[in-house]
């Protein structure tokens, strides 16, 4: 689903590249967090899945494409296959729950009906349900996080990535985010996950890949967070 | 769905930079309302050129006892053999197209004609003030220095009249207005421009939270300008509308003014006024758009 090969990329304002040949292999329907200190390359490894940046070297493979052989305009088609999460919600503070999550569909043209339809079991789905006429500011932290991820699966993507989605998060709210993540990769969704958080990484006993400066340094199906290796 | 949303984008745009958007249409119209009168005069000119170079004339006015230039006072008043040799050279000129022998009883009448309803002008006159003279018809109006060289200074003749050159004068003052009006223009336009990138820029960046996620969410680039742009081409409709007015206006009020310092009526059509209309506003609808697509390359990254 994701296949990175040998990819290093240097940003022009600085010297160390922020992935060194990169070599990673994601499934498709693996749940995967990607741990390390900050500035170890989770969010260039991220921003690279998305074509928000283009390696300097190697290649990047997501969902069958050659990132590289996209052209420009093809980039939003990609971007519909894969749904986003990030530490800060994203919300539209002048929407409520049901139009934030209708959004993402509106603006790629979905029908009216098929909004109606759908966005309501997203919003079941997430955990939501009687809360869909809410706006962002009546809701807690973790809510919020649960309708940027109503958002960011509303159009069934192959793929999740969340950034850091439990980093402005309490713990115990922040075990609900990560059923309803589960519950997403369940239904086949690939899910990337980076982040901070130990508890979590250990609890859920997924494959964990850890990025120490840009370079792979463990790569553990089955693993936790800060292991002593 | 699709248009409604866009369009309740592109209202959301225009009405949170009021105070921008408002200066954009007003510098547009300014300019197109310029551009469009300088669009105008010049129709207007070639219009009436093309009416005048068709009657003007040079006429040649003789001598008569009362005439009181040097020529006429050395050589007093022209006998037959000077006219007859004057006609003779005249019709032999490649550029003439016509010699016609007026005499001042005939000038008389004409004069009288013409200006039958002015009475103050005919009472004034009388018949003689207009001496006999040669009206010679020219193949190209530019074409008069011959004329005047081979009829100047020659017994019998007065002096040489061209209409051209009184025409000339006329056209130079509107040439001049026209390329006033579009130097002009062109520096508005130009400050409309850049601030429409500005009101465009503004736009981007306060909705830049909701681009960023139709970016995400994998919107079309296309789908995520439209907005923009349409508020550039409203604003840009918006100001052509109010320009047209002026041009309008400028129709109705300058140019039917100039018309009535002549005896003829060269005023112009509805298609010419049409054709004014449509070019300016197609002009500021599309240097809205883009100037909006131009300034959204480079601050609504994609």
């Amino acid at each position: 689903m994701i296949h990175f090969d040998n990819v290093t990329k240097v940003y022009t304002t600085q010297k160390r590249p922020a992935l060194d040949s990169v070599s990673i292999d994601v499934d498709k329907g693996e749940f995967v967090f990607l741990v390390g200190p900050s500035g170890s390359g989770k969010s260039t490894f991220l921003r690279l899945v998305l074509k928000e940046e283009k390696p300097s070297k190697g290649r990047v493979h997501v969902a069958g494409k050659d990132l590289a052989r996209l052209s420009n305009w093809k980039v939003p088609h990609l971007r519909r296959r894969i749904g986003c999460v990030f530490q800060d919600f994203r919300l539209l503070p002048n929407k409520n729950v049901f139009e934030n999550v209708a959004f993402a569909l509106e603006v790629i043209g979905k029908p009216r009906r098929f909004i109606r339809k759908v966005v309501p079991e997203v919003v079941e789905l997430v955990g939501l349900e009687g809360k869909a006429d809410r706006m962002p500011e009546e809701l807690s932290g973790g809510e919020q996080q649960r309708v940027a991820i109503a958002r960011a699966f509303v159009n069934r993507p192959q793929i999740l990535l969340a950034d850091e989605p439990t980093g402005n998060i309490d713990p115990a709210t922040s075990i609900g985010i990560m059923k309803v993540l589960d519950r997403i990769n369940r239904t086949g969704t690939t899910v990337v996950m980076a982040t901070h958080d130990a508890a979590i990484v250990d609890s859920m006993r997924k494959r964990v890949i850890e990025l120490e400066e840009g370079v792979v340094v463990r790569d553990q199906t089955r693993g936790v967070y800060g292991q002593a290796y | 769905m699709r248009a409604q949303f866009v369009l309740s984008e592109m209202w959301i745009g225009l009405r949170r930079n009021l105070t921008m958007t408002i200066a954009v249409i007003v510098t547009v119209a300014i300019s197109l309302a310029l551009f469009g009168s300088g669009l105008l005069v010049q129709q207007q000119v070639s219009h009436m050129r093309q009416f005048w170079d068709e009657r003007v004339s040079v006429t040649v006015y003789m001598c008569t006892e009362v005439s009181p230039s040097q020529v006429c006072q050395d050589s007093g008043p022209a006998t037959k053999e000077d006219r007859e040799a004057i006609q003779a050279d005249l019709e032999a000129l490649p550029e003439v197209s016509n010699v016609e022998y007026v005499t001042a009883a005939e000038a008389w009448q004409e004069f009288q004609d013409r200006f039958s309803e002015n009475q103050a002008l005919t009472e004034a006159a009388q018949e003689g003030d207009i001496p006999d003279n040669f009206r010679v018809q020219l193949a190209d109006p530019n074409n008069f220095e011959s004329v005047v060289q081979t009829v100047q200074g020659r017994p019998g003749v007065d002096s040489v009249h061209n209409d051209q050159q009184v025409l000339d004068q006329f056209f130079e003052l509107l040439d001049g207005l026209k390329w006033a009006a579009l130097v002009v223009s062109f520096v508005q336009l130009a400050a409309a421009a850049l601030l429409i990138g500005n009101t465009i820029r503004l736009s981007a960046y306060s909705r830049r939270r909701e681009t960023g996620i139709m970016r995400l969410v994998g919107a079309s680039n296309f789908y995520i300008q439209l907005p923009f742009l349409l508020e550039g081409a409203i604003s840009g409709l918006i100001g052509g509308v109010i320009a047209s007015g002026f041009i309008v206006a400028a129709r109705y009020l300058l140019l039917d003014r100039i018309q009535s310092w002549f005896a003829f009526d060269v005023s112009l059509g509805a298609g010419a006024l049409a054709y004014v209309i449509g070019l300016s506003m197609v002009l500021g609808i599309l240097l809205c758009t883009v100037s909006s697509f131009l300034t959204l390359r480079r601050y609504l990254r994609v």
